[in-house]
């Protein structure tokens, strides 16, 4: 039985498709996914990602285990987050997930929500030795997203934090809409946009507030169909297509999330530093689809006969008018400008490596 | 309940058949089919040329899924809907009317009696 998120009877009430998602029932799109996606590139749009999962770790410790735990480097001044992976001992992704940096004691690490219960699991056992406190807040906790390039005028309206100090990967804490929340500059759209965390309680009178706050500037809810089609068009990886346990961060050309420049120790290090320097058989790239229709998850990619790599996920740009894909090709195949095939239903597309991100013009800060 | 409007013939692969006099019949996606396959972002359609009955005419691109059309009997393209090239989702918008993929042409009626009827067709989808 699918969990519904605290604005089900939101998303119903404006008519939205419902699908099952990750262990939740969410709403997949409320008009199409091509005007919503317009809507966020264009202007503002609010989301409901109650689905995502939050962990707090707290203690005299929770910095030195987190390091440990994950990939990147806990090492960021407190109001600041950090994005990281987090690996098993053959360097193999568990999940990625964004880590916010409360005090030097307390972070909160937001994971996806199709990896809930295995993170949980995960994060569990690797406690001993460390003094800390571990909660999983997933199911009492609330995430609207507003995001575009009006999120900030929007997201002003409803909050006497200046929320120009707030940079992109920053954070405070404060009331928002009158209510208790983590306002955090992040996002996986590629525009401006904030994330607030509140209670579960709380959250159908943040929605409403923000409709409502976010009206002159045409905001509308946008459903998970978009959030795919954004995240896309920037060439940010989805766990579980992009990514998973069989892939590294440096396949994944997420280097830049592991602390192998430090000292410190973090599970999957010793494959990941060999990994680095022997350079992989095998990195993830962007494709442009050259001719009409797009290759998906699971397509083949070819060289002639040969076959170079596999599609991990292909979508029509909205922005752009063509089809992209994220893919994984072995090796020389990965440099920009080669041309490959992808084999869809039986036919040839060509495509063409490029450079990230696809969509060039977001208002990201 | 889908919308199936009585004067149409439909094909098992959810295409509805319109007969335009002189041999001329317009072709789309039903409202079952288009309902089912979700969003759609892009038509591919090779042309004006011919095709034996069943033969891929071209394809859908929605937003999760891809399917192709197909000939309903042997026939010629002569026309494809223009207007989906920039708005493909009028094939969910209005499936019978201005989301039409293609007006055909045949020689031979019998292909054309031999699709299924309203009634047919709705009892094959199972509504």
């Amino acid at each position: 039985m699918d969990k519904k998120t605290a604005l089900y009877d939101k998303h119903i009430n404006l008519g939205a498709r419902m699908e099952s998602f990750a262990g939740y029932i969410m709403p997949i799109k409320y008009t199409t996914v091509k005007e919503e996606h317009n809507t966020v590139r264009n202007g503002v749009g609010v989301f409901d990602l109650s689905h995502m999962g939050e962990f707090r770790v707290k203690g005299k410790d929770a910095s030195r285990f987190l390091d440990y735990l994950l990939t990147n480097d806990s090492a960021v001044k407190p109001g600041k987050a950090y994005y990281s992976t987090m690996c098993y001992p053959d360097g193999g992704i568990v999940d990625d997930l964004i880590v916010y940096k409360i005090s030097e004691n307390e972070y909160l690490m937001i994971v996806n929500a199709s990896n809930i219960e295995k993170d949980w699991a995960w994060v569990n056992n690797h406690t001993d030795g460390y003094s800390i406190d571990l909660t999983n807040e997933s199911d009492e906790t609330a995430l609207v997203a507003i995001q575009g390039p009006d999120a900030e005028k929007v997201t002003q309206k409803l909050t006497d934090e200046n929320l120009q100090e707030i940079e992109y990967y920053a954070h405070i804490s404060g009331l928002f809409a009158g209510k208790q929340a983590l306002i955090a500059r992040t996002g996986y759209t590629g525009e401006d946009g904030f994330e607030i965390y509140v209670k579960f309680e709380d959250a159908e009178a943040v929605w409403d507030a923000v409709m409502e706050a976010g009206r002159e500037f045409g905001i509308k809810p946008i459903g998970l169909g978009a959030r795919d089609t954004l995240r896309l068009e920037v060439g940010y990886l989805l766990y579980g297509n992009d990514m998973d346990h069989t892939t590294t961060p440096i396949e994944a050309k997420l280097g830049w999330v592991v602390k192998l420049k430090t000292d410190k120790e973090f599970i999957g290090r010793e494959v990941m530093a060999r990994q680095k320097q022997e350079k992989p058989t095998r990195y993830i790239v962007g494709l442009e689809v050259l001719g009409k229709g797009f290759p998906r998850h699971g397509a083949e990619l070819y060289e002639g006969n040969r076959k170079v790599g596999i599609v991990t996920s292909g979508s029509l740009a909205p922005a752009l008018g063509h089809g992209v894909c994220l893919a994984f090709v072995e090796k020389g195949y990965h440099k920009k400008g080669t041309e490959l095939e992808a084999e869809v239903r039986g036919k040839r597309i060509p495509v063409k490596t490029v450079k990230l991100p696809f969509y060039k013009d977001g208002s990201r800060k | 309940m889908s919308d199936i409007p009585e004067k149409l013939r439909y094909t098992e692969t959810h295409e509805w058949v319109k007969d335009l006099g002189n041999g001329e019949y317009m072709m789309g996606l039903t409202f079952y089919a288009q309902d089912q396959m979700g969003e759609i972002v892009m038509v591919e359609c090779p042309g004006i040329q011919d095709f034996n009955s069943g033969d891929i005419l071209g394809s859908l691109e929605a937003v999760k899924t891809a399917e192709d059309f197909y000939a309903p009997f042997n026939c010629k393209i002569v026309r494809i809907n223009e207007d989906l090239e920039d708005e493909p989702a009028l094939i969910n918008e209005d499936p019978f009317g201005r989301g039409w993929l293609a007006v055909i042409k045949t020689d031979d009626p019998s292909g054309y009696d031999g699709l299924k009827s309203a009634e047919e067709y709705s009892d094959f989808i199972g509504e």
